[in-house]
């Protein structure tokens, strides 16, 4: 099961780098021809990143667009940050101190994270409008989270796993090595769920993490007077007349 | 054409419940072949439509980023799903923003992404059929393209850019408006919308000095092809005869009277309205751009100047720039913006809109009014969508609310707001922007108009407003139309520089 589920770990990771980096190539290689900044907009670019910041940490524009959405992804998002740094305990050594301190927070925050996810499924199962625009992939990617969420708890509340033979496991994936993986029914969920994540994470609305650096509605500066802003594609009229 | 009623105003404004189909149909009059073919469109639905609106959709993913990570980006938290106009309007769930999108979207996964191929049904992706393309051209001719839910998506997933691209595909196979495509052919023709020829404008022109004259005593001009004139002043044609726009005009003239500037129109370019924008062709854009950028060159002149138009402002302030070299900072090498940019005065924002000018001239103490002559009005503003959203005034964000209103409250005693979730950048369309002011999308415009025609309702009953000031052609003639409807007085809209043109105090500086 060990050699399996390593073999599954470095697949899907190799689809989640490789895929990710090719998507976000796509998109910095796509032209944007027109300024397009929703305005008021920022006229500077220390502007634009402070409204992008702004955006990313506290997901701005859906707290002017409704509040239960806005506590619920916010809530989901920062914990799950706060559990993946937890994480980074296995695959450390010796662990770093900030991840230490930060433990017993991320413990608590895998229970806000999949108190998010539960609400944020409660709203799309529901809300009239928001059952409309789900597809079944909408609801099976909350599935998925909220199946890795609770397997992750229970290991952590419930039934307990040998966490150090989980970190020798990874400790030897990131040396290329495979080490025994502790027999825990739970945790082979666990991470074969977060596999079948990174693989599907190239091609779906997960792209909205890196999407949303490349909305130009939002990264755009509000120059446009100022500067003459032109794609390529579109200079190229110019000098065929 | 049967008698469209205003719907019922919502008692609190609750979001409402969806009526499936509740705007299914035909959407508006398509194009016909002579129409179309002057746009260099097939003329009618092309037989090979499918490969041709795929292969259509690939080369725009191809060359806007913007259509690309919005179409791999929205997860449908539904935070955009009701703030649309045409949503509250008619209940029709196509009609909300993410959904209007999803008529796309969905395409673009089937043709476009792995799992759409491979499972089309778990993500929602679905085949390009007729029945498809007939959605397309009804659904994406109810956006006004106003942006108001790219204000709330988290990603800032702007619907106007997938309506444009909807749009592009259909005429790509000849299945265009009729309304947008054919204005487009008269701005290619004669110069306007209206299709106005020139001996028309001078005459128009003409009757509007003798009409001031009589009401003034003063010889306010109306000059047109000047050579050597300082300002060109591009203004949409409808300024040229319509009611209420063409009291505008004569408020943008005896602002320019009054101050000694010298100014020009253009028979060549006298329209400031843009539908290339509408129909999301870059070349049409373009071109139509370019009419302003000729006039420039021809006349010579050192400052453009917008009127009173919301589109066409988005166009001026964020397109010109690009399309014409109507702007500043070009690259010393370029030599097509160059051209223009030399001759431009930089000492003034180029383009500059009419209010930035006006408000300019208030604030150096050139102008003087008598706020009285404006007491019979009780005043709000109604904030132009593409000009909250899509533009900006004054050289910093926000200019586009304050310096209107600053005007208003500078020549006018009476005013009050509208509710602050329907003004600035949460402004509702007035429900016939974006190619949507045609008689045959009637019903559609008046659904639309209801979010703005409730908070005036508001205002009007708890401080008797009487006039909605706005700086838009379209809205002006949207609300003309709608306002009835809904049981006000048609005059009830009117422009800004309407009410300048009412308290100036002209031959005394």
């Amino acid at each position: 099961m060990n050699t399996l589920l390593a073999i599954f770990f470095y697949l899907s990771t190799l689809v989640f780098v490789v895929g990710l980096l090719q998507r976000i190539r796509n998109y910095a290689n796509t032209p944007v021809p027109l300024k397009i900044p929703t305005t008021p907009a920022p006229t500077t670019t220390g502007g634009v990143v402070l409204r992008m910041t702004r955006e990313v940490v506290f997901f701005e524009s859906l707290f002017k667009a409704n509040l239960w959405t806005w506590a619920l992804g916010w809530l989901f998002h920062f914990s799950m940050l706060l559990v993946l740094l937890r994480h980074l305990r296995y695959f450390t050594d010796p662990v770093w101190g900030w991840v230490e301190f930060i433990q017993p927070f991320g413990m608590y925050a895998g229970i806000l994270m999949l108190l998010g996810l539960c609400g944020l499924w409660a709203r799309r199962l529901f809300v009239e409008r928001i059952r409309y625009i789900s597809t079944p992939s909408d609801h099976l990617m909350l599935v998925l989270f909220i199946g890795i969420a609770a397997s992750g708890l229970l290991m952590t509340f419930a039934v307990h796993t040998d966490v150090i033979g989980v970190k020798s496991f990874f400790l030897g994936l990131m040396h290329l090595t495979i080490q025994p993986l502790p027999t825990n029914a739970v945790l082979y969920v666990h991470l074969s769920l977060v596999c079948t994540l990174l693989i599907i994470f190239p091609i779906s609305k997960l792209l909205h993490a890196p999407g949303v650096f490349f909305s130009p509605t939002r990264n755009q500066t509000d120059n446009s007077r100022e500067k003459r802003h032109i794609a390529a594609w579109a200079a190229k009229l110019e000098s065929e007349k | 054409m049967a008698t469209i009623t205003a719907p019922a105003y919502r008692i609190i404004p609750i979001i409402p419940a969806l009526i499936p189909g509740a705007m299914e149909g035909p959407g508006p009059y398509v194009a016909s072949d002579k129409i179309n073919e002057a746009l260099g469109f097939p003329g009618h639905l092309v037989d090979d439509w499918h490969d041709k609106a795929i292969a259509k959709m690939g080369d725009l993913l191809s060359k806007y980023r913007s259509l690309k990570v919005y179409m791999d980006a929205c997860v449908h938290c539904g935070a955009c799903s009701d703030k649309c106009h045409y949503f509250i309007g008619t209940a029709d769930p196509k009609n909300m923003p993410v959904a209007r999108q999803d008529l796309m979207r969905s395409v673009y996964r089937r043709y476009f992404t792995l799992p759409g191929k491979i499972f089309p049904k778990l993500v929602g992706a679905r085949d390009l059929t007729r029945e498809v393309l007939d959605e397309w051209h009804n659904y994406f001719h109810q956006c006004s393209e106003c942006r108001r839910c790219s204000v709330f998506c988290p990603y800032g997933i702007d619907t106007a850019e997938v309506t444009m691209a909807a749009r592009e595909i259909l005429d790509t196979v000849g299945y265009g408006q009729k309304y947008s495509n054919e204005i487009i052919g008269k701005v290619h023709r004669i110069g306007n919308n209206l299709g106005l020829p020139a001996p028309a404008l001078l005459d128009t022109l003409e009757g509007l000095e003798e009409d001031v004259k009589e009401a003034t005593g003063i010889d306010v001009r109306f000059p047109i092809d000047v050579h050597g004139a300082e300002v060109l002043l591009i203004t949409p044609s409808a300024d040229f005869f319509a009611e209420p726009h063409i009291d505008s005009l004569i408020g943008y003239a005896k602002v320019f009277h009054a101050t000694g500037t010298s100014w020009t129109l253009s028979s060549m370019s006298s329209e400031a309205a843009n539908f290339g924008m509408f129909i999301g062709n870059y070349d049409q854009l373009r071109t139509i751009a370019l009419r302003i950028r000729q006039a420039a060159l021809e006349l010579g002149v050192k400052r453009i100047v917008v009127g009173e138009c919301g589109h066409a402002w988005r166009v001026a302030y964020s397109f010109w720039n690009t399309l014409s070299g109507v702007g500043d900072g070009a690259e010393p090498n370029d030599r097509f913006a160059q051209m223009l940019q030399k001759q431009l005065d930089h000492r003034y924002k180029q383009p500059m809109h009419i209010c930035e000018f006006t408000w300019d001239m208030i604030e150096n103490e050139r102008l003087v009014f008598d706020k009285s002559l404006n007491d019979k009005h009780i005043i709000t503003f109604h904030d132009s969508c593409n000009v909250a959203r899509g533009s900006s005034m004054g050289g910093y964000p926000g200019g586009q609310f304050d310096i209107p209103r600053n005007i208003i409250k500078a020549v006018a005693n009476n005013y009050y707001e509208m509710d602050p979730s329907t003004t600035h950048e949460r402004t509702f369309c007035c429900g016939g922007g974006g190619g949507i002011l045609t008689d045959d999308l009637m019903e559609v415009r008046v659904k639309g108009a209801l979010p703005r025609m409730e908070v005036l309702q508001q205002v009007a009953d708890e401080h008797g407003v009487n006039f909605m000031a706005c700086i838009c052609a379209i809205c002006k003639a949207q609300f003309s139309k709608v306002l009835p409807i809904y049981g006000f007085d048609r005059r009830v809209v009117g422009g800004v520089h309407q009410l300048v043109s009412n308290a100036i105090i002209l031959g005394v500086k």
